[in-house]
């Protein structure tokens, strides 16, 4: 697992158009994004496995922005087995509509359907705001949440968020796996030691219970 | 296929205008996706969720108190009482800029962003370089953004590795205390609401 998405700390050059306001640059953008909305509606993959998706590519890279959203997107309908490598090549025989599809009357009351990741299910939260906790040494193979940057480190557990759809196991269709969620906030020295522009800045990442072991 | 580890969209046009188009024309023809759909998606993120309402939640905390104090204790509620909900704003928490402390947002995995209350995020916000800087020299991303901070100023940077999405909320600007909400909108940009722009700034 290279994590080619797992970018925070890394050296990089000035931030490009700050002020830019389009919200779409190209019309394949928006088509870009409406796809995967559209197709992610009809409840084949969850969003940590088209994040995942994304991740993986071998291009990831150097695919720009919505290149990955469409070739994760394309990688995600043959895996679910929505669309052959057949078809993703060639001509498609003409199908109805799909009853789960998305149908235009509906998309803005989806779009603002709350749909919570809390769950009253999973283990009870072992740590309280307040404790100090440090994260796993890397990592872990696979979806995993837990930055690089911020891996091995101590923080302070700032807010506590309940039990959350664990990305870990619900990228892999291997469950929902609901766990404790936190704020956990670090130091910019204990992030980054010496080279911190501040030392007493601070970093918040929100962290899984399983990414956290006690002090 | 152990020796042939191509990803199945190696198989759609490479050139991304005609791959978004191959793409659509499959899901169409196969009776997945709803045309009607795609042009209602993106007129949604086009014209009615943007940054104009991440703006009134903005104006009404500074014009109303009692507002302001359920937004910071319950975001997500606190915003649904504009209308604001729904896809990537399901668990808001706001976070106040104040002399002492200046926040900023980012993802640094992916593009986690409070879509209910800024709408799509923007170029910059995605960037490898946003992402790989923002947590590890943020006073300088500051600097190149423009925004001059206090020296009382510590800097918290909220980054969004969950379903938590944040909101900042700008400083008032000197001199607006007598605006009403509308007037007050108009001085909160969206980067005043992510950190990297003061409010009443351009």
């Amino acid at each position: 697992m290279t994590r080619a998405h797992d970018l925070g700390g890394r050296p990089a050059g000035p931030v490009p158009d700050k002020d830019d306001t389009v919200v779409f640059h190209d019309s394949w953008h928006a088509k870009a994004l409406a796809l995967n909305l559209a197709s992610g509606a009809l409840g084949a993959w969850n969003i940590d496995a088209s994040r995942f998706a994304r991740e993986q590519l071998k291009d990831y890279a150097t695919l720009s922005y919505y290149e990955k959203w469409m070739a994760g997107l394309a990688n995600l309908l043959v895996e679910r087995g929505l669309v052959t490598e057949a078809e993703l090549s060639g001509d498609v025989p003409q199908s109805q509509l799909t009853p789960k599809a998305l149908r235009a009357a509906d998309v803005s009351a989806a779009m603002h359907k709350f749909m919570p990741y809390t769950r009253k299910n999973g283990p009870t939260a072992q740590f309280q705001m307040g404790d100090k906790v440090r994260t796993l040494s890397a990592p872990q193979a696979g979806h995993c949440r837990l930055p690089a940057y911020a891996a091995g480190r101590v923080g302070t557990v700032i807010l506590s968020h309940g039990n959350h759809v664990f990305p870990d196991t619900n990228a892999r269709f291997q469950g929902e796996n609901p766990q404790p969620l936190y704020t956990v906030e670090f130091t910019a020295a204990t992030l980054w030691g010496a080279a911190a522009e501040n030392p007493d800045d601070a970093i918040s990442l929100d962290l899984w219970q399983p990414y956290l072991e006690p002090l | 296929m152990p020796h042939d580890h191509h990803e199945p969209h190696s198989l759609l046009p490479s050139d991304p205008e005609l791959r978004a188009r191959a793409l659509e024309t499959i899901l169409v023809q196969k009776g997945l996706v709803d045309p009607a759909a795609l042009s209602a998606l993106i007129d949604t993120y086009q014209n009615d969720i943007g940054p104009q309402n991440g703006a009134r939640v903005v104006a009404r905390a500074w014009a109303n108190p009692a507002f302001k104090a359920r937004l910071l204790s319950d975001a997500t509620a606190a915003i649904a009482e504009l209308g604001f909900a729904g896809r990537q704003g399901e668990h808001m928490v706001v976070v106040e800029n104040t002399a002492a402390v200046h926040n900023m947002v980012v993802c640094t995995l992916c593009s986690c962003y409070p879509w209910p209350v800024l709408g799509i995020p923007p170029a910059w916000y995605k960037s490898d370089e946003y992402r790989s800087r923002a947590v590890k020299e943020p006073r300088a991303v500051l600097a190149e953004f423009g925004v001059a901070l206090l020296g009382s100023q510590k800097v918290r940077v909220w980054d969004s590795s969950a379903e938590v999405r944040y909101l900042v909320l700008p400083m008032q600007p000197e001199g607006s205390h007598e605006l009403d909400e509308g007037a007050l909108a108009n001085l909160v940009s969206r980067n005043a609401m992510i950190g990297t722009a003061l409010a009443g700034a351009e």
